[in-house]
């Protein structure tokens, strides 16, 4: 059974000449809460304006809920018992020269759950800025939120604050479950 | 009992100063957490038992550096409830919403709250 995923070697392609920061492991609550300030002043260090640094900053924010939504849900089926506590997720972002900054995650997914999500980016990916704001404000006012976060807005929010299009493999690696990355580009 | 709602910020939960008697709510500083219904589940109680005798005038300054998707939701919820508290001719109530000169997405998020609730919204730019 190949866990061994790096994103590395999906986005060689993308031949990433610049780290900034990158993670590999348990992704829990505990441990993104306490990458905010790491990230915070990585971002500080990294990117002169303020701006840039927001927007970077709360699309990584989205990124990483998005990846422990997902870990949680893998985490309690069945399938996560087999693998032994053998789960990681990633997350990496590294610097376009002067063009902008890449963000990349990646996660295990049940299968069954996979078609709901590339629909979802599939149909965020079709929209322009005005299409995405009013799917993001009907969807806004109608979801409902569980107690996981997760109505939704996370794959829209990315779209919107990136200004580019979501970029996404899914590599099945059994009938039960794949492993999921993304790439979002923000200039 | 009318009391104050006082929480000190974190790195990923804002501050929140709700005083019952004059009315004056603020929410500032970073909403990011995870689980944001457990954040402001509190709040929520809060403001309905505040429903019940509002203060006159109500002045809800918002000023965040950055918020979630999920805080996005409990934000609308907020501002669902003051909506109700206006409509019930109970109180005035103005947001007065805060954001940084250069933070065009954070302006951008004031109108759209704007657009979705009936309530007055002045944008500050700070």
């Amino acid at each position: 059974m190949d866990t061994e995923i790096d994103i590395n070697t999906f986005y060689s392609e993308m031949k990433n000449e610049n780290i900034i920061l990158s993670y590999k492991g348990d992704i829990s609550q505990e441990l993104i809460s306490s990458l905010y300030p790491i990230i915070e002043n990585r971002l500080e260090e990294e990117v002169d304006d303020q701006k840039g640094r927001k927007k970077i900053f709360h699309v990584l924010v989205e990124c990483l809920q998005n990846v422990l939504h997902h870990m949680e849900t893998f985490r309690s089926s069945a399938e996560f018992e087999l693998m032994k506590g053998n789960v990681s997720g990633q997350f990496m972002m590294t610097r376009r020269g002067d063009r902008g900054y890449n963000i990349f995650t990646g996660n295990f997914i049940l299968n069954k759950n996979f078609n709901v999500l590339k629909e979802r980016i599939d149909k965020v990916n079709s929209m322009d800025a005005n299409e995405l704001k009013a799917f993001y404000l009907g969807s806004l006012s109608t979801s409902e939120l569980s107690e996981k976060g997760g109505a939704g807005l996370g794959i829209i929010d990315i779209a919107r604050k990136s200004d580019n299009k979501l970029e996404y493999k899914i590599h099945q690696l059994s009938d039960v479950y794949s492993f999921f990355t993304l790439a979002v580009k923000i200039n | 009992m009318e009391e104050n709602l006082i929480i000190e910020g974190t790195n990923k939960t804002p501050v929140i100063k709700f005083y019952y008697e004059n009315g004056a709510i603020e929410i500032s500083g970073k909403s990011i957490p995870e689980n944001s219904i457990g954040f402001y589940q509190p709040i929520y109680s809060w403001i309905d038992n505040y429903a019940t005798k509002p203060s006159p005038k109500t002045e809800i300054r918002i000023n965040l550096e950055y918020f979630n998707t999920s805080s996005s939701k409990c934000l609308l919820d907020i501002f669902r409830k003051f909506e109700s508290i206006k409509k019930a001719g109970k109180s005035d109530i103005e947001v007065l919403w805060h954001y940084e000169a250069d933070d065009e997405d954070m302006m951008e998020a004031g109108d759209d709250y704007n657009s979705l609730v009936d309530l007055t919204f002045r944008l500050i730019k700070v």
